[in-house]
């Protein structure tokens, strides 16, 4: 019996150490995780021109233009906070429109902007059908 | 409860007839809710008709998670308390869990290409459910060697509660960092899913859920059924 | 673009690997139990 106690003190022990490596390799790997930038950590901290990396946030309303060449499309990525403009030439995914959510990847420009060489769409966690859709107000629960 | 089931003669008695119970209900469930994930619901209003392979994508992923919770469950009352089918169990589940976690990554790379534009990203969530995949690989193989090379099956089972840190991490992934996967829907107590579309998800979930605890049975009976041949043969060859 | 053909590639990539474990879990466990049986009723 007493064996069985020190067994069961020793298996908690180890989850515990366990549970606590983690919860600190964690929070140091946090900020090298993040899959893309929001248009505000731009802002705070921008990341070096011409390196590539990825921008994520909400396709701007209105803000779709589709340029001269006719291939080249210009929009303004946004979330709540802070806005950033983007030019893409090439073929956007079905998914991709204004109101939604869209992860571009490509680099940032000396003036500021973003050139990007690929679109990849982001939906929400909120699936409906069409007819109610139409009568709720735009998803903006990307633009954190 | 445990102690009760610890007996294989017992466990055996209450394992046979419900072996059949649970896959086949499991399955019922399975064929019904597919039925209406595929013909009778709606399109979602932005990925049109593809949000359909939500209904066998999320039972993968749910199982894949939960496949290796009752893993280390397992492991952790084999560490404990030295039961031999706590043991047997966490081998039963293993290969079990690791063919829905292929499932949810493969059905989940297939769902990417209409929806996202793209197969496979090395986001939070896809990498963690990866690595979940291969943790499982990893855990069958090193319980394969242990067991061969007559351990005790003390490392297997540590490494299988160790394994469950990244179940938090694949739960969390898409709150705590930037990730292209969608965060969450379906919580205990809400669901950001139109009711029109939730109801097949709510038949594959448990029906999927069932039919691994059959395949789960199944798995343990045969193993239980070799160790007494194994044992019949030590005895007769003594 | 057409979902439908990804749609039926996702279930079916479903409907094989469910079906294949499950095939080959219900083959070993009866093969298992037949030998078990086969024993025991030996003298």
């Amino acid at each position: 019996m007493k064996r069985k106690h020190q067994r069961l003190f020793l298996g908690l022990a180890a989850l515990a150490a366990i549970g606590g490596a983690s919860a600190l390799a964690l929070s140091a790997l946090q900020d090298q995780a993040a899959f893309f930038y929001t248009p505000s950590d731009v802002a705070t901290r921008k990341p070096d021109v011409d390196k590539a990396v990825r921008l994520g946030g909400m396709v701007e309303k209105g803000s779709l233009k589709h340029l001269k060449d006719g291939v080249t499309i210009a929009f303004v990525v946004a979330d709540k906070e802070a806005k950033v403009p983007v030019r893409f030439t090439g073929v956007a995914p079905d998914l991709f429109k204004e109101g939604s959510g869209v992860v571009a990847e490509g680099k940032f420009t000396a003036e500021g902007g973003f050139v990007a060489d690929n679109l990849l769409a982001k939906h929400d966690e909120r699936y409906m059908p069409p007819e109610i859709a139409d009568k709720m107000p735009s998803p903006d629960t990307l633009a954190k | 409860m445990i102690h009760a089931l610890a007996n294989p003669t017992r466990f055996l008695k209450i394992a046979r007839p419900l072996t059949p119970i649970l896959f086949w209900s499991g399955l019922l469930l399975v064929l019904a809710g597919v039925w209406g994930g595929l013909t009778q619901t709606p399109p979602d209003y932005l990925q049109k008709e593809s949000v359909r392979i939500l209904y066998v994508h999320v039972p993968s992923a749910w199982l894949g998670m939960g496949g290796w919770s009752s893993l280390a469950i397992a492991c952790f009352a084999y560490l404990v308390w030295r039961h031999p089918l706590a043991s047997l169990a966490a081998r039963a589940i293993a290969p079990v869990g690791a063919v829905f976690a292929a499932l949810c990554l493969i059905t989940g790379s297939i769902w990417g290409r209409p929806t996202w534009g793209t197969w496979w990203q090395w986001d939070g969530r896809l990498t963690s459910m990866l690595l979940l995949f291969f943790v499982y690989v990893a855990w069958i193989a090193l319980e394969r060697a242990d067991r061969e090379r007559g351990g005790d099956g003390r490392i297997p089972a540590l490494f299988g509660i160790a394994g469950t840190v990244l179940l938090p991490v694949i739960r969390y992934s898409v709150v705590w960092w930037n990730t292209l996967h969608q965060g969450q829907s379906l919580t205990l107590t809400q669901s950001t899913i139109d009711d029109s579309m939730l109801w097949p998800l709510l038949l594959t979930l448990p029906g999927f859920s069932l039919l691994f605890g059959g395949l789960v049975l199944m798995r343990m009976r045969a193993v239980l059924a070799e160790q007494r041949v194994e044992a019949r043969i030590r005895r007769m060859a003594a | 673009m057409n979902h439908w053909p990804f749609i039926i590639a996702a279930y079916a990539v479903v409907v094989a690997g469910v079906g294949g474990l499950s095939l080959f879990s219900w083959l070993a466990m009866r093969r298992a139990e037949a030998a078990a049986e086969a024993l025991r009723n030996r003298p």
